[in-house]
């Protein structure tokens, strides 16, 4: 092709930095970990039981997952009524929600003391328990069945109006419906959408902190933070680090090939398709789905607004000095994050190999972010104090965290830019600076907002890293949450979930909203 | 014979309305151009769409309020004729029974569907495996199979290359002379309309601004539709 034959310009240059830098800053640590870890191997019982005890939790959250995602995806490609765009923007929000505040949430409306079980002993019924394997597998269901929604209701939207259309000329029943659509359906986006559900459960540190923990819920993060933490063993931490690699490249390898041609990240708005075969009971089972699902997603989010207001006003000091900790570290991370995936996207663009992203994505998933924070903490620690270097560490783990989802919004809007846009100036004789600004970037803001928001909420509301880093004193907004946690000072820590909540969702939405005000106005 | 009598659809801002009959086994082109109420008229004919005003008739009896598959009548889309992951039989074989238990003798008539469009060796096929004008085909051979009087066709051969459109055509016309089928067909090119159909209707801002004989259109075409000669 013409354009692979043309010299690369400086911003392409830059995007072969960016992506030497991300393998450097991925490898560097991957490397210091193997060469750090116990040899031989020596697992104890208890990292057998963390081994068992991830992969378990993890199918088991995929499976019930993408299982109560598929009536709810059904029935939201299938009604339409008044607010259903509100809602299904509301049910997605628990994907960004930081995962301390998820749980705190699922706390107060399924814990001990929560709204549930309050309901339960009014009506003189036994109370549930969330901690131990019920509650990670719930907490992780509460995450990403959104996630699962969303990927099979993308299903159902690819497929064309006309073919609805021809099942209603033809009589299909609600039986054929079934036969026609929904199987064939659910074969292609099932396999993918449990499969990465299992790769980001098998990374489960914040949930298992706080719902598991003990020899019988520990998840193989869990045990890297304690040899790390508590035991200061760093073999056994590498070695540890070096099994969840195997686990998340094993489920890697399969999710990625089995979503490689899934497209993630389109809106959910289309209208719902015109459905032959309904009746009156497939409309009863809708409503019942929609309801259950948006009880289940919004109760926990209600339950820290409601608890969380009135402690709000008298948080303590170091509550809103963790606070703004957090903000300015989301935003240099999401600075760094687009810094370094906006000229990878271009030069991904210019080349015409996704494959590249595909790769770097690949790598910045299956090297979880406790095992670069490990290898990190290896290699820093014989030239500079790590503690020291808590936060400039975490900025740089949350960038690389956020890597592949801003790449997935941007790669395909870069590609379609350069393939349109792209040649237009390219035959206007545009060249250079002004060629970005005013032929490819403007195509680039929505999905520039948009992979910025999402940066900016996984930032706001990590507690992977800096929980193996930190002392007093210099923690992030979800570290603090967690140590008031910690000394049961529930009032303090609702309070801080509130603000939490607050500012991830505000950040998100304030990063969206920009890159579609800037789109608009071009 | 199909009675389109006063109908009337308004739908963000676009206003259909029209009156018109065609005379049953007559070849309708309907031409004019994009946004023109081509499609909007086939949806309403085909039920996907319920008109504000007026009336459907097929050989008297009102179909306006009918359930789309109860209508006398097979479509034929641009896209999204086929399921993928069916074979090609199987895809013929829904305009029969869309549950697909067919019997003997149903399985006969779809093998020789697909015959008569020239497919006859491809059934075991996915539609994936086909090139443009054979998916056509198929498609095609559905409709026919179905037997419905009436056939609604939207652009079905647009995306073919000029050679293939005129071979689609032509097939379609004379199984259309075989079996006394009534069709309408949306179009926007002349020259395909020529080729297939017997009538002429040209569309504009939602009118019927001319209902015409295809015969004799060039020899005093009507001002109107100097743009389109």
């Amino acid at each position: 092709m013409a354009s692979r034959a043309r010299p690369l310009s400086v911003i392409q240059w830059a995007g072969a930095a960016s992506v030497a830098l991300v393998l450097l800053c991925v490898l560097v640590p991957l490397g210091a970990v193997m060469a750090r870890a116990d040899w031989p191997p020596a697992l104890g019982p208890g990292d057998l039981a963390a081994i068992r005890f991830t992969l378990w939790q993890a199918a088991l959250s995929a499976l019930f997952s993408v299982a109560l995602a598929i009536p709810v995806a059904r029935a939201l490609a299938r009604r339409s009524f008044s607010g259903r765009g509100a809602l299904v923007t509301l049910m997605g929000a628990p994907f960004l929600l930081p995962v301390i505040v998820a749980v705190l949430g699922l706390l107060a409306v399924f814990g001990r003391a929560g709204w549930l079980n309050d309901a339960l002993a009014g009506i003189g019924l036994g109370r549930v328990d969330i901690y131990g394997l019920q509650g990670v597998v719930q907490a992780h269901v509460f995450l990403n069945l959104p996630l699962a929604v969303r990927l099979i209701l993308q299903g159902w939207q690819v497929i064309p109006a006309e073919r609805m259309r021809l099942a209603t000329s033809l009589g299909f029943s609600a039986r054929d419906m079934r036969r026609h659509f929904e199987r064939p359906l659910l074969r292609a986006v099932l396999p993918g959408a449990g499969l990465l559900i299992f790769l980001i459960c098998t990374t489960s540190f914040a949930v298992a902190l706080i719902l598991g923990g003990g020899p019988r819920a520990t998840t193989v993060e869990l045990a890297i933070y304690q040899a790390f933490r508590f035991d200061f063993d760093l073999g056994r931490a590498a070695l540890l680090g070096l099994i969840q690699v195997a686990i998340c490249v094993t489920a890697g390898a399969l999710a990625f090939g089995a979503i490689r041609r899934q497209e993630v990240g389109a809106g959910l708005d289309r209208p719902a398709l015109p459905w032959p075969g309904d009746s009156a009971w497939a409309r009863l089972f809708d409503v019942a789905a929609i309801i259950a699902a948006a009880l289940f997603l919004l109760l926990p989010m209600l339950a820290v607004a409601l608890k969380g207001l009135p402690a709000l006003p008298s948080l303590p000091p170091q509550v809103w000095a963790a606070a703004l900790r957090s903000i300015l570290l989301a935003l240099a991370s999401t600075a760094l994050a687009v810094a370094l995936a906006l000229p990878i996207a271009l030069l991904t663009a210019r080349l015409a190999r996704p494959g590249l992203v595909e790769m770097l994505a690949f790598l910045t998933i299956a090297v979880s972010p406790l095992v670069i924070g490990t290898g990190l903490f290896i290699v820093i620690r014989s030239i500079a104090n790590p503690v020291a270097l808590a936060l400039p560490i975490t900025g740089l783990v949350n960038a690389l965290v956020a890597l592949p989802f801003i790449l997935r919004a941007l790669v395909p809007a870069a590609i379609m830019a350069e393939a349109t846009q792209g040649r237009l100036a390219d035959a206007l004789g545009m060249r250079g600076l002004a060629r970005l600004r005013h032929a490819i970037l403007p195509r680039l803001a929505r999905p520039l907002g948009f992979g910025a928001g999402l940066a900016a909420a996984f930032s706001m509301g990590d507690l992977g890293v800096i929980a193996l880093f930190s002392m007093p004193g210099q923690g992030t907004l979800p570290l603090e949450m967690y140590r008031l946690m910690g000394a049961y000072r529930t009032d303090d820590a609702q309070g801080a979930a509130l603000l939490l909540m607050v500012l991830t969702l505000g950040l998100f939405w304030l990063f969206d909203r920009g890159g579609r005000l800037d789109a608009a106005t071009r | 014979m199909l009675q389109l009598d006063n109908l009337a659809l308004t739908q963000d801002g676009f206003t259909l309305s029209l009156s018109a009959v065609v005379d049953r086994a007559t070849r309708v082109a309907v031409l004019g151009p994009s946004g023109s109420g081509k499609s909007t008229l086939l949806s309403l004919i085909a039920g996907f769409l319920q008109p504000d005003l007026g009336r459907i008739l097929w050989d008297g009896a009102d179909i306006t309020e009918a359930l789309v598959a109860a209508r006398p009548m097979s479509i034929l889309f641009q896209d999204g004729n086929l399921f993928p992951h069916l074979s090609v039989f199987d895809n013929v074989s829904l305009g029969l029974r869309p549950d697909l238990r067919l019997s003997p003798d149903q399985r006969d008539r779809v093998a020789q569907s697909l015959t008569d469009v020239g497919l006859g060796d491809m059934g075991d096929r996915r539609p994936a495996t086909l090139s443009g004008g054979q998916q056509a085909r198929v498609g095609l051979a559905r409709m026919l199979l179905r037997d419905r009087p009436l056939a609604l066709l939207d652009e079905p051969f647009a995306a073919l290359d000029p050679g293939l459109r005129a071979e689609m055509l032509a097939l379609l016309k004379s199984m259309s002379e075989r079996r006394g089928l009534t069709l309408l067909m949306a179009c926007h090119d002349l020259r395909d309309a020529e080729r297939l159909c017997d009538r002429l209707w040209l569309l504009e801002d939602g009118k019927l601004v001319l209902d015409t004989p295809m015969a004799g259109l060039r020899d005093a075409p009507d001002p109107i539709l100097q743009p389109w000669l």
